[in-house]
């Protein structure tokens, strides 16, 4: 080894498309798995849960809007960046979750091959998921799916990436914005996932990424109203019960936590496309 | 902070209040006898500290304000609003939705105070009139070929009495900035003054459009202007022309509103104006004034904030105080 000075690395927020320091000021230590020192992590505060949800309302409007056919090449370009970064995603992958270089980087390829997939439904959802609609009239009734809103995402604490991409892309690719808490061990993998964002096409504030704790910031994002779904993935027991039951104040959509965090590699179907659309139908007279 | 001018240097006795219409109060009363004498007091004002200005403001910026004191800030801020649409767009119904927003800010709560004015063009003050009779709510209209102020001056006086005529209680005029600028400080005195005869019992706001007049040192001297004219209060900014009230130019005019009342006894307003858009600022204001010429200046007969999209993010950080949790725009009314 030369005798190079590591640079040592102090990671920040990714919100509303720029890389802000928590407001807070506070940082935590991100070690491997074996706890060895890796990185330093902005440790986010309810302040930032509350800027990042400004940021994905004021951007819900023109990612709502955009056509699925532009949302789909938009997230597909983020598979591009990321299968330019595989490298970097596989070490911090390998790092955290105390996995070989090659499972790690079969991991990865999960995850950008996932991606793709989401990428892919977004102009199939409405075939899929509307439908024209009989009805006993002159009339014709048509429903279709349009996005929920603002989306609070409770990422996996094990899967770093490929658990957060699947509970991400799903919500992205219905037209929602999200507002995502990564895992608190093993947050790198978001981190880098951010910057994979930000220099893709995705517009600021379609996603935000805070690091940090769940359990401390899950209680306002679940509380807040202007979020209008909460996807609890990465908490269990008691705390997800205590934000089911949060949630319910201001009728959030909640996609509950499973009993233990699951295998990701499986086929997710539409479990989590569904979750955060809404059925519009529209009745219209006909033959006029 | 020193006082900019000592009044005793100036003149002996006690200040008294105004004199005949049209000459400014003691001990100012002959600084406006010919352009050039004008001239030499206005620039004869202490220059300002741009620099100072803007390392006091923000340090003062920094003050964290938080529970009681938030809850007292956000009410006073509310109540200090003068809530303002000044679009071509503008019809009797946005008038008369904006006089019910104004009325009840927040419908959910019956303690939430009102706001102090409803500021539209003065065509459409006999809407605003009508939609607030009763409630204390006041009036303010903008006048004198608002925003420009590009117009002859009888123009501008028809355009005032107009707007009293429509049942504005306040108005909100332009000094003419290209006189200004040009040097021709009398023009624009005089036509404070006659704009003042104008209103009649009518309050006077002088917009000065600082954001136009570029330095402070310009600031302080169109503030001094507008005061020695007669204004009720001197105003940042129409709100067309940004940069529009920054804290530098707030903290200018409070130090020049504090300075003529303690040479004449006369108490002068302010309203900054544009660009004011969420609590946080609002609340800098509020510890800007308190810090600058004191609580008398806290209420809203001296210190007002022109504004349309501030009154709902106050509304919001009140609701967040009041439940707990975040509210969003969902949870207030769109304007």
């Amino acid at each position: 080894m030369s005798d190079r000075l590591t640079v040592r690395k102090t990671y920040k927020l990714y919100l509303g498309g720029a890389f802000p320091r928590s407001e807070s000021g506070r940082t935590y230590e991100v070690t491997d798995s074996r706890g060895h020192f890796l990185a330093n992590a902005a440790w986010a505060s309810r302040k930032d849960a509350r800027d990042a949800v400004v940021a994905a309302r004021a951007a819900f409007a023109k990612w709502s809007a955009a056509t699925a056919y532009n949302r789909g090449q938009v997230l597909y370009r983020v598979a591009e960046v990321m299968e330019g970064r595989a490298a970097q995603f596989a070490e911090e992958v390998a790092a955290g979750e105390g996995l070989s270089g090659s499972k790690a980087r079969a991991e990865v390829d999960a995850a950008i091959d996932r991606w793709v997939w989401y990428a892919g439904w977004t102009d199939k959802l409405a075939a899929v998921l509307g439908s024209s609609n009989p009805v006993a009239g002159p009339y014709f009734g048509f429903s279709m799916p349009e996005p929920t809103g603002v989306v609070a995402v409770l990422a996996p604490q094990r899967s770093s990436l490929l658990g957060l991409v699947s509970v991400l892309a799903p919500v992205l690719a219905g037209g929602n914005t999200a507002v995502v808490v990564s895992s608190k061990g093993r947050p790198l993998p978001a981190i880098t996932l951010g910057e994979v964002l930000a220099t893709s096409d995705v517009p600021g504030g379609v996603v935000n990424l805070l690091t940090g704790d769940a359990a401390e910031i899950g209680p306002w994002l679940a509380e807040h109203a202007d979020v209008d779904a909460i996807d609890l993935a990465g908490t269990s027991g008691p705390l997800a019960m205590e934000l089911e039951r949060s949630a319910a104040g201001t009728v959030k959509r909640v996609l509950r936590a499973p009993a233990e965090e699951p295998d990701w590699g499986g086929d997710p179907g539409l479990s989590r496309l569904r979750p955060f659309l809404e059925t519009k139908s529209v009745w219209h007279p006909i033959g006029l | 902070m020193t006082h900019v001018l000592d009044p005793d240097a100036l003149a002996g006795g006690e200040p008294t209040v105004g004199g005949p219409a049209g000459t400014p109060p003691d001990p100012f009363a002959d600084v406006t006898r010919s352009d050039a004498a004008f001239r030499a007091f206005l620039h004869g004002l202490p220059g300002v500290d741009a620099v100072g200005a803007q390392q006091r403001t923000a340090v003062l910026g920094t003050r964290s304000i938080k529970t009681t004191a938030k809850a007292w800030a956000i009410d006073t801020a509310i109540s200090m609003v003068d809530l303002t649409t000044l679009e071509g767009s503008d019809t009797p119904g946005k008038v008369r939705s904006l006089a019910a927003k104004a009325r009840r800010p927040d419908p959910e709560d019956p303690s939430c105070p009102t706001v102090a004015a409803v500021c539209v063009y003065g065509d459409l003050a006999d809407v605003a009139k009508e939609a607030l009779a009763g409630t204390g709510i006041k009036v303010a209209a903008v006048a004198t070929a608002f925003p420009s102020g590009r117009a002859s001056r009888a123009v501008k006086l028809a355009d005032v009495r107009d707007a009293v005529a429509n049942g504005a209680d306040e108005i909100d005029m332009v000094i003419d900035r290209g006189a200004f600028l040009a040097g021709r400080y009398l023009d624009v005195f005089e036509e404070i003054v006659a704009v003042k005869e104008a209103c009649g019992p009518a309050h006077l706001k002088v917009i000065l459009e600082t954001g136009e007049l570029v330095t402070l040192d310009n600031a302080r001297r169109a503030s001094w202007l507008a005061m020695l004219a007669g204004g009720d209060f001197i105003k940042t900014s129409t709100g067309k022309i940004s940069p529009a009230a920054t804290l530098p130019v707030c903290l200018v005019m409070l130090e020049a509103v504090r300075d003529f009342r303690a040479a004449t006894g006369r108490q002068v307003g302010v309203k900054p104006a544009g660009g004011i858009k969420t609590t946080k600022d609002a609340v800098k204001h509020l510890v800007l004034i308190n810090e600058t010429v004191g609580s008398d200046w806290l209420s809203p007969d001296w210190f007002r904030l022109g504004a349309s999209s501030l009154l709902n993010d106050l509304l919001l950080q009140r609701q967040k105080l009041r439940t707990g949790h975040y509210s969003g725009p969902d949870h207030v009314s769109v304007d």
